[in-house]
């Protein structure tokens, strides 16, 4: 959990260019970190690529906060 | 000598590194060719400054929204300043609202259409017009088209209809600038997982029926699409415009 959490962090923070202590598992990725869709977009292959699997855009749509998205991961895992 | 040795090459529509336009401009600055790049808007200017700073030191970066006619002629302006001339000009911009790309294509609202036209297909006519006086050498205009202008692809509605101007602008101009000595070619790309094509509704289950039907048997990778846009930007193919060239894996001849 800890690992996912970190790998997704890093890639939120690699993106979206916001500050580590800000990607709590709490905050909005829109919202709070301030991705419009496209990055929001960007960052969903991104994770693709980082954890080898599909997110299919149902999935993506449900995703809000970084805790959604290490979650999700966990789940598939 | 390389292919692209003293050519001047503007790439329009780098997103990310993935980008079709991103893999065009490695095959050309591989080639030999010096190279500059728009963006639009501050996000898309952090990652294109930040990937050319890390491959392509040096070349470079300028504003440019292709919707504003001002915007164009300040870019090229530049060019003209920094430059004097310039050889090659790659286009690949597209863009429709995601809303419009979800709904049935015949509900697609009036700004809807007029938007993706703007950005998709007249951007293409503004950005030739202001490069026409620089080519004083000739050139090469290239852009990046999709099957579906040709054929219904039922997620890519409204874009496939842009691209299909798309392509009749490059027919068009092929035959204006030809006396020129410019050239205007669009190669249709098969479907590449991009930022622009991740917009398509389960762009991932396209990727599997290629795989599974096209002639290759396998997807269409930006490095196959790029090596053909360096054969289109060199004198390789001086006897070539006005042609839409597909480069998916053979995809487009089949019936089914």
């Amino acid at each position: 959990m800890a690992d996912t959490l970190e790998r997704v962090q890093r890639i939120i923070v690699d993106h979206l260019g916001v500050d580590p202590s800000e990607v709590t598992p709490e905050a909005s990725i829109k919202d709070d970190l301030g991705a419009d869709s496209l990055a929001v977009m960007d960052l969903i292959m991104e994770l693709e690529d980082e954890f080898q699997m599909e997110i299919s855009d149902e999935q993506a749509e449900k995703i809000n906060t970084v805790g959604d998205v290490v979650n999700y991961i966990e789940s598939r895992s | 000598m390389k292919l692209m040795e003293g050519k001047r090459a503007l790439i329009m529509g780098v997103a990310n590194k993935r980008s079709i336009a991103w893999g065009i401009a490695k095959a050309l600055h591989r080639a030999g060719a010096e190279l500059a790049f728009t963006y639009q808007g501050e996000r898309l200017e952090q990652m294109v400054k930040k990937l050319v700073e890390e491959e392509m030191p040096g070349s470079l970066c300028i504003p440019c929204d292709v919707t504003s006619d001002d915007d164009i002629q300040n870019a090229f302006g530049t060019i003209r300043e920094k430059w004097g001339r310039l050889d090659t000009l790659v286009h690949a911009i597209a863009f429709a609202k995601g809303e419009d790309l979800e709904g049935p294509f015949v509900e697609t609202s009036r700004d809807g259409y007029a938007l993706a036209h703007d950005i998709s297909s007249y951007s293409l006519v503004a950005v030739a017009n202001a490069a026409k006086p620089l080519m004083t050498e000739g050139g090469s205009i290239i852009t990046i088209t999709y099957m579906g202008a040709e054929r219904v692809i039922p997620n890519y509605k409204v874009m496939g209809v842009a691209k299909a101007a798309l392509e009749t602008n490059v027919k068009y101009m092929a035959y204006e600038l030809g006396a020129d000595n410019i050239r205007v070619n669009a190669i249709s790309a098969g479907p590449i997982r991009t930022l622009a094509a991740k917009g398509v509704k389960d762009f991932n289950q396209i990727l599997h029926i290629i795989e599974e039907k096209a002639p290759l048997r396998r997807t269409t990778d930006v490095a196959e699409v790029a090596d053909t846009a360096l054969f289109l930007a060199s004198d390789m193919s001086r006897g070539v415009t006005g042609e839409v060239i597909h480069v998916d894996s053979g995809y487009n001849i089949m019936g089914m």
